[in-house]
Order: structure tokens, then C-alpha cells, then sequence
């Protein structure tokens, strides 16, 4: 039985073989209404996300299957005081595949230790997202053909974004990339990621502070926001979430084969005027994360 | 000075750094023990000035590789016959179960009740160690 709880712990490979499914099922969905018939996805959301929750009721669906699941600890047993084990096997009894968000690191695999069905992280906390990850590959790969020989873009919050930690060390198993780093001085990315990651991997990157100054180089521009939970406190990220903000102006700068991507929600990193340049790519982006939720069901139930 | 008599076949715990034999002591649960065991501290050493030692006698099957955690410079010395029939030199586990807590307020094992507190090596040089679970990384000194 395989779970998904971080994101490298598909090979190459297996990330292969998933996109190639989620590409057969953009292309033919029809074929693959039934696929989930008789089975029962369960959320476990202890804090609330509606995007990821209904992204994956809306794969389960789409696949013929049904969904059962709370969306926030306050109405469920948790509030009882259960324990993650003992929630997880009591819904493992009756469901088939379990997703689960949870505040606390580490939370979906400690609960992937008790789980009698394949359980994915739906993120926990600052941690992992790794279906987030999926996502952004996905994307890339659908926009661009290819993981190598791309200049890879990465704006704002860097530091504890989440999503940009695992998109770097996705991506950074693939070729010939190179990583622009741009982010004030107080949100530039951890140190472990440029020495264990970047720097090990002889992957080439610059800290830049200025979107401005590098965005004709990309490729590929990955804004994220400033997130307010993620501060201790509020002066700081008052001071620093209007930092770099996206829009027209500087678009008019970068390449025309440019994607720019985001992991939403957006607060005002991107300029509603940007939504109808071609480049703007990030709704396209939810979509494929839907349809790479479908495959990973299909592969970790493993119906097909 | 003070005598000890040498053992005739068990363990002697040496070099541990002075003022640390007390701990691994306890974390042995060598008070508990029904064989004879003799906690010496302050003992001269030539290597460090001063030192603990800890022997124990007619025991020779301990685990104690989790030691190289507390103090990876102390030796463990097996002796059979009073002889040093095989000498071992300590390395950082590879895995540390229920020995050291992690402190990130955001780890699962902040809240979750009867959770084992769980520790994985990833690089022995500089002594680094990464939650199981949140991935927060502590150097063993710590």
C-alpha cells in the first residue's frame, strides 16, 4: 500500500506515469467516469481549505466515486479529544483512500502509521503540500513540454512558502534548470534548501530583490503569496505584502512565451488586470490540479 | 586514591566525559540492576584530565549504541577472562527513539498524546538529526 506524504516520495518514474495518466484523462475523461464507481474517498480536514478539499471531492466525483469527511476539527471527534491513530482507523474502516489536512507537521505521517488505506497529504501546516507539488509539475509539464532546460522564476515569500520548497526540490531532479530566487531580504529562502538542494546539486541560482531586473529571463514565474498565518506578527507582514506585486507593467518586460503560475488563493501579488494576458496561467493551474488529484486516486487505489 | 578491582568478564563503560557518568547511569537503569556495578567519576585521564567511568560486571549483552548520542568519545570495553576481548568505539545512532523531544511548537508531537518522539541521522559528520515528522533538524548537542 503506498501513501503520499511527501512529495519526493514518487521516483521520476512514477511522477511519469502518473502526468501521463492525468494527460490521457485531460484528454478523454469519458473513458474514465466510472473508474471510481463503489469506492469512497474520506477528507479529513482539520483546518479549513476549500480549494484543496473540493479539488479532491471534485476528482473523486469525477472518477464516479463518492466522498464522505469533516472540514474542520471543530466538528468532528477531535474536539472529543481522539487521537490522529484512532480517528484514521475508524474512517480507514470505511473508506477506501483517505486525504487529510491537519495544522500540525508531521500529523498525515504520523496517521499514515495506522491507516489501513492509502492516505495523502492534503498539506499539514508550513510543512508539505505535496499535492500542491504535483500540481505546479503537472502544470509545467503541460505548458512546456518538459522539466529541463528551464529558467525557473520563484517570487515573494520564499521563506516559508511552502509550495516553493517542494517545487525546488522536485523540480531539481530534472536537467539543466536554473532558479531566480526573487524575495525581499527577510523572506529569502531557507539556508538547508540552498545547501542541501541548490548547492549540492551544482543546480546554478540567483537571489535577486527586484522582479523587474530578471523577469525577461524566465521561463517559468511562480508568485506566491504572503501568507499572514505564517508571521508571528502583524507588523512584519503588513510591511512586507505589498512587496512585489505582478502586473502589466512589469509583465510588458518578459517573454512571450512566459507562464506565470500561482498556487491561489491570490491576495494582490498578481493585478486583476494580468488575468487576460496569455500568459497568465495560474487558473489553468487548478484545473490540471484537479485532474492530477484523479490519477493519483486511480494509481493509489490502483484500479487501473 | 581509590580502588576498584578489575572485572573478570563484562563491560567497562570508559572515557565518558567527567561529570556525564551519572546520566547514562540512570538512562542504563543501572540502579535497578541485580549484578555489581561501580559508577567512578573524577577518575584521571591522560587523554581528557578527568573522566567517569562506569563497570559492570558478569553482563555482557547491553545495547549501547544509543551512548554515542550522550558522548561520542566514550569506548565501551568487552572483557572476558579479564582481558579487553573486543573494543568498541561509538557512533551516532542512526535512529533516536523516545530519547530527546522536538521542540518545534508545530511538530504533531507538540499535541498528539503517546506519540514517540522520533529522530533520523542525516549527516554523521556534523552530528544532524531531523524529526521524523516535521523535519526540523537538531545537531546532537542539542
Amino acid at each position: 500500500m503506498k501513501h503520499l506524504i511527501d512529495p519526493m516520495d514518487f521516483s521520476i518514474e512514477e511522477l511519469e506515469d502518473l502526468f501521463q495518466l492525468a494527460e490521457e484523462i485531460v484528454d478523454r475523461e469519458d473513458d474514465f467516469r466510472q473508474v471510481c464507481a463503489n469506492k469512497i474517498l474520506g477528507t479529513l480536514f482539520y483546518e479549513p481549505s476549500t480549494r484543496t478539499r473540493l479539488s479532491f471531492e471534485a476528482a473523486m466525483i469525477r472518477l464516479g466515486g463518492q466522498v464522505i469527511g469533516f472540514s474542520s476539527s471543530t466538528s468532528s471527534s477531535v474536539m472529543k479529544g481522539e487521537s490522529i491513530p484512532d480517528t484514521v482507523r475508524t474512517v480507514g474502516s470505511y473508506v477506501d483512500i483517505i486525504a487529510m489536512r491537519h495544522p500540525k507537521e508531521g500529523a498525515p505521517r504520523y496517521a499514515s502509521k495506522y491507516s489501513p488505506v492509502p492516505l495523502i497529504n492534503a498539506g499539514d501546516g508550513g510543512h508539505q503540500h505535496p499535492t500542491q507539488t504535483l500540481t505546479d509539475l503537472f502544470t509545467i509539464r503541460k505548458l512546456k513540454g518538459k522539466f529541463s532546460n528551464l529558467t525557473i522564476g520563484l517570487c515573494g515569500d520564499l521563506k516559508f512558502g511552502r509550495t516553493v520548497h517542494s517545487l525546488i526540490k522536485a523540480i531539481s531532479r530534472y536537467e539543466n534548470i536554473k532558479f531566480i530566487l526573487i524575495s525581499p531580504k527577510e523572506l529569502q529562502i531557507p539556508q538547508y534548501i540552498k545547501i542541501e538542494i541548490l548547492k549540492q546539486n551544482n543546480i546554478p541560482f540567483m537571489e535577486v530583490e527586484k522582479l523587474e531586473d530578471v523577469i525577461h529571463k524566465l521561463d517559468i514565474l511562480y508568485m506566491t503569496r504572503v501568507q499572514k498565518e505564517r508571521f508571528f506578527n502583524e507588523e512584519d507582514y503588513i510591511r512586507l505584502k505589498d512587496s512585489y506585486i505582478l502586473n502589466k507593467e512589469k509583465l510588458k518586460l518578459a517573454k512571450d512565451d512566459l507562464s506565470v503560475l500561482h498556487p491561489l488563493p491570490r491576495v494582490n501579488e498578481i493585478s486583476y488586470e494580468v488575468d487576460e494576458d496569455p500568459r497568465a496561467c495560474y487558473f489553468n493551474q487548478v484545473k490540471y490540479g484537479m485532474y492530477v488529484r484523479m490519477a493519483l486516486i486511480i494509481k493509489l487505489l490502483g484500479v487501473m | 586514591m581509590l580502588y576498584i578491582d578489575s572485572i573478570h568478564r563484562g563491560i567497562v563503560i570508559d572515557h565518558i566525559k567527567a561529570g556525564c557518568g551519572l546520566s547514562i547511569f540512570k538512562y542504563l537503569k543501572l540502579d535497578e540492576a541485580d549484578y555489581t556495578v561501580a559508577l567512578i567519576m573524577n577518575a584521571p585521564s591522560k587523554k581528557y584530565g578527568k573522566k567517569d567511568l562506569i563497570k559492570i560486571e558478569n553482563t555482557i549483552d547491553m545495547d549501547l549504541t544509543i551512548l554515542g548520542l550522550i558522548d561520542p568519545n566514550i569506548t565501551i570495553n568487552i572483557i572476558d577472562d579479564e582481558k579487553i576481548v573486543k573494543k568498541i568505539k561509538l557512533s551516532l545512532p542512526k535512529k533516536v527513539e523516545g530519547l530527546i523531544k522536538c521542540k518545534n511548537p508545530r511538530c504533531v508531537t507538540s499535541e498528539e498524546r503517546d506519540i514517540e518522539h522520533k529522530f533520523v541521522l542525516v549527516d554523521e559528520d556534523k552530528g544532524i538529526y531531523k524529526c521524523e515528522y516535521c523535519e526540523q533538524i537538531y545537531t546532537w548537542e542539542e
